[in-house]
């Protein structure tokens, strides 16, 4: 493989128990700048745990996590954010009582000089970023329920995107849209790697990870059956990964991969 | 059966007007509601309860509960509740009741002019760790906060009758006393002209600055008309409430000791002093004040808001849920204390019943006011009108002479048809 330089992104031996339950154990991982490493696995495999691992919702027990080379201490998703990593959730993890304005800039308000809430800067942003997203999204006032599946998707992915993200964690973002709303994501991430943003896309779609991914992580049980570019195996051999956790030669196998 | 889909904006006028003038519908409905019940217990009790004199004990006695439900706001948005708000005003009420009349004077003597001061202070710092106790435990130890506030309300309830043995403690000290209202606990015809004026000068520029911001960032802007309509109409209450309570006189026996100790003539026809706006209100008002600030425009109040609309995303947005639950229930003492103290002074005696029961009207004035108990929405704006509707519909019925018992009746199915109806109009607000 030729050489890429430092990755984004490196995760090894990264292990995350609850209780006796080993939901990640060893897994090693690389992204790096401009590309999309996909992570696929059955439901329980521990995709979204190692995700949550960098995004800095789960602690993790051991294991280290560097960015661009430098050793990074992600304890909570504060930490992460700093780091430049921005997540969507899988269920948006947006508050629903609050506008969209609130929402982009939930945690991380804009603020006047008297300390309070800058609520006419924090719109005129979010109209900005929602305008490059989604230009015919006018609602920035009604609370966040009242808005369809995709304006709601679009809201959560305006966020990532706001504050210069430098790692984009994408949680099944097309789980719940339409075909529509799925080309425009796949759109945004081409646009988001030609920008120089790695991104990580946990996805149990393996049509829509061949179609996006530049590189696919299959999980299973916790553990890295294998790593591979999407061109060197094709989908049956992934799914092979995923079910039996029979690596192809094709991939680099991982701990979880069966002899 | 009438159709539950509204017609097209356009084929409504009022609904226009009232968009483009962005006020919240529900809260207008309530204010009307309000209006309402005024006229309508002026009628039936011939001409009694729309006067300076009812309305003035009306203001007086809807501020202990519209004080605390405040506070209640915040803590039913962020999906809480605090059962315990009445026996957290009785136990600290007996303690400041104590301090005044027994601690302090052993150190300072008696009426001495920073009594008053150093018991507020007292008062106001146990309510404030009363709440901290109950935050803990709530936010750090997980323990669900209706079992913990239930708990609360026996404990401190306990340990109010504990201060004293159960012996009521009177006289309070006479400046602290002014704190509940009465002709001496009133600011006065001037002051209360002064008040009204500021509240005028501040509307219009909180308009005025609204509408300099957004032109600063290109947002379309209300209506001028819509603005100065709303400017005009809020000093016109403001002033028309100011009038209200500056026409109602002192009583004859005040006024008499008034100018025994001035050395006024008393003219023929007697003196007519006005009350002016109560200290009690103007502490209530001012409370509200704050705590809208609190809840809008800080960071505070947008966290309780997000907390209680997803408490998963708040804290995945990095928000510190527990701390910020924690202040909520230690800012819900401070103002059980202020209640307190505004209690015990309008009786000039601290009891150990004060409160009882105060939690439930409390959390009903929020809830009137339009505070969902399923977390998350919430104006306070709103919980102090449901007080003041609460208070109404109590005192009209003690004007026309309804026992007690059907007062109750009555309070509780009217806190029913009001959350009942509020459910309607979300549904159908969408």
């Amino acid at each position: 493989m030729e050489a890429r330089g430092i990755p984004l992104v490196e995760m090894r031996d990264v292990s995350l128990s609850f209780g006796g339950v080993h939901a990640v154990e060893r897994a090693s991982l690389d992204i790096y700048e401009g590309e999309v490493m996909a992570v696929v696995g059955h439901n329980g495999a521990g995709k979204s745990t190692l995700a949550k691992i960098l995004s800095g919702a789960y602690r993790r027990d051991s294991g280290s996590i560097r960015i661009r080379g430098e050793e990074a201490a992600i304890a909570n998703p504060r930490d992460a954010k700093r780091y430049g990593i921005e997540t969507i959730y899988q269920m948006l993890a947006l508050a629903d009582n609050v506008d969209a304005a609130a929402n982009l800039f939930l945690g991380r308000e804009l603020r006047t000089r008297w300390g309070t809430l800058d609520d006419i800067a924090m719109e005129a942003e979010a109209r900005r970023v929602m305008g490059r997203l989604n230009p015919l999204f006018q609602r920035f006032k009604d609370p966040v329920k009242t808005l369809s599946g995709g304006q709601r998707q679009s809201v959560a992915i305006a966020r990532a995107i706001l504050f210069n993200a430098q790692v984009l964690i994408m949680d099944e973002p097309t789980a719940a849209l339409g075909p529509q709303e799925t080309a425009q994501v796949g759109e945004l991430i081409r646009k988001l790697k030609r920008d120089g943003i790695g991104i990580l896309l946990i996805s149990h779609d393996i049509h829509d990870v061949f179609d996006l991914a530049d590189r696919i992580c299959a999980m299973k049980n916790g553990r890295i059956v294998g790593t591979a570019p999407v061109t060197d195996v094709t989908k049956d051999e992934v799914l092979g990964m995923i079910i039996l956790g029979k690596c192809p030669p094709g991939a680099v196998p991982g701990p979880g991969a069966v002899a | 059966m009438t159709s539950l889909i509204p017609a097209p904006a356009r084929t409504r006028p009022l609904a226009v007007l009232l968009k483009a003038a962005e006020l919240d519908t529900r809260l207008l409905g309530m204010i009307g509601v309000v209006i309402l019940i005024w006229i309508g217990f002026h009628v039936l009790s011939g001409g009694l309860f729309l006067t300076p004199r009812n309305l003035w004990n009306l203001s007086v006695q809807s501020s202990p509960i519209a004080i605390m439900a405040t506070g209640m706001v915040l803590v039913i948005v962020t999906r809480n509740i605090d059962l315990s708000v009445g026996s957290m005003l009785g136990f600290v009420g007996m303690i400041m009741g104590v301090v005044q009349s027994d601690f302090l004077p052993k150190l300072l003597g008696f009426e001495h002019p920073v009594t008053w001061a150093l018991t507020l202070a007292a008062g106001l710092c146990l309510g404030v760790l009363l709440g901290a106790l109950q935050g803990f435990v709530i936010a750090y130890l997980g323990v669900p906060a209706f079992i913990v506030t239930l708990g609360g309300l026996l404990v401190w309830r306990g340990a109010a009758w504990w201060v004293t043995s159960g012996q009521t403690v009177a006289p309070l000290d006479a400046t602290f006393r002014l704190m509940g209202g009465g002709p001496e606990g009133s600011i006065g015809a001037a002051w209360s002209w002064a008040v009204g004026l500021v509240a005028c000068v501040a509307v219009l520029l909180l308009i005025a600055n609204g509408r300099a911001r957004r032109k600063k960032f290109d947002f379309p802007l209300r209506p001028l008309a819509a603005d100065i309509f709303l400017g005009g109409v809020a000093c016109a209450l403001a002033l028309a409430a100011v009038a209200v309570f500056n026409a109602y006189p002192w009583p004859i026996g005040s006024v008499r000791r008034y100018a025994e100790a001035n050395h006024v003539a008393l003219p023929e026809g007697g003196l007519f002093i006005a009350h002016g706006i109560a200290i009690p209100v103007l502490i209530a008002i001012g409370v509200g004040v704050a705590m809208t600030f609190l809840a809008t425009r800080t960071r505070f109040g947008r966290y309780a808001y997000a907390i209680g609309g997803n408490p998963e995303a708040a804290e995945l947005a990095g928000i510190n849920t527990r701390w910020v639950i924690l202040k909520i229930f230690m800012l819900m003492g401070l103002l059980a204390a202020i209640s307190g103290a505004v209690s015990i002074a309008r009786l000039n005696a601290a009891t150990n019943s004060e409160g009882t029961l105060a939690e439930l009207l409390v959390i009903a004035a929020a809830v009137i006011g339009g505070t969902s108990l399923a977390g998350g929405v919430g104006t306070v704006a709103g919980a102090m009108l449901g007080a003041v509707l609460m208070q109404s519909l109590q005192s009209g019925m003690v004007l026309l002479g309804v026992d007690t018992p059907l007062q109750n009746i009555v309070v509780g199915v009217v806190l029913v048809a009001a959350v009942w109806l509020d459910t309607l109009y979300r549904r159908r607000a969408g």
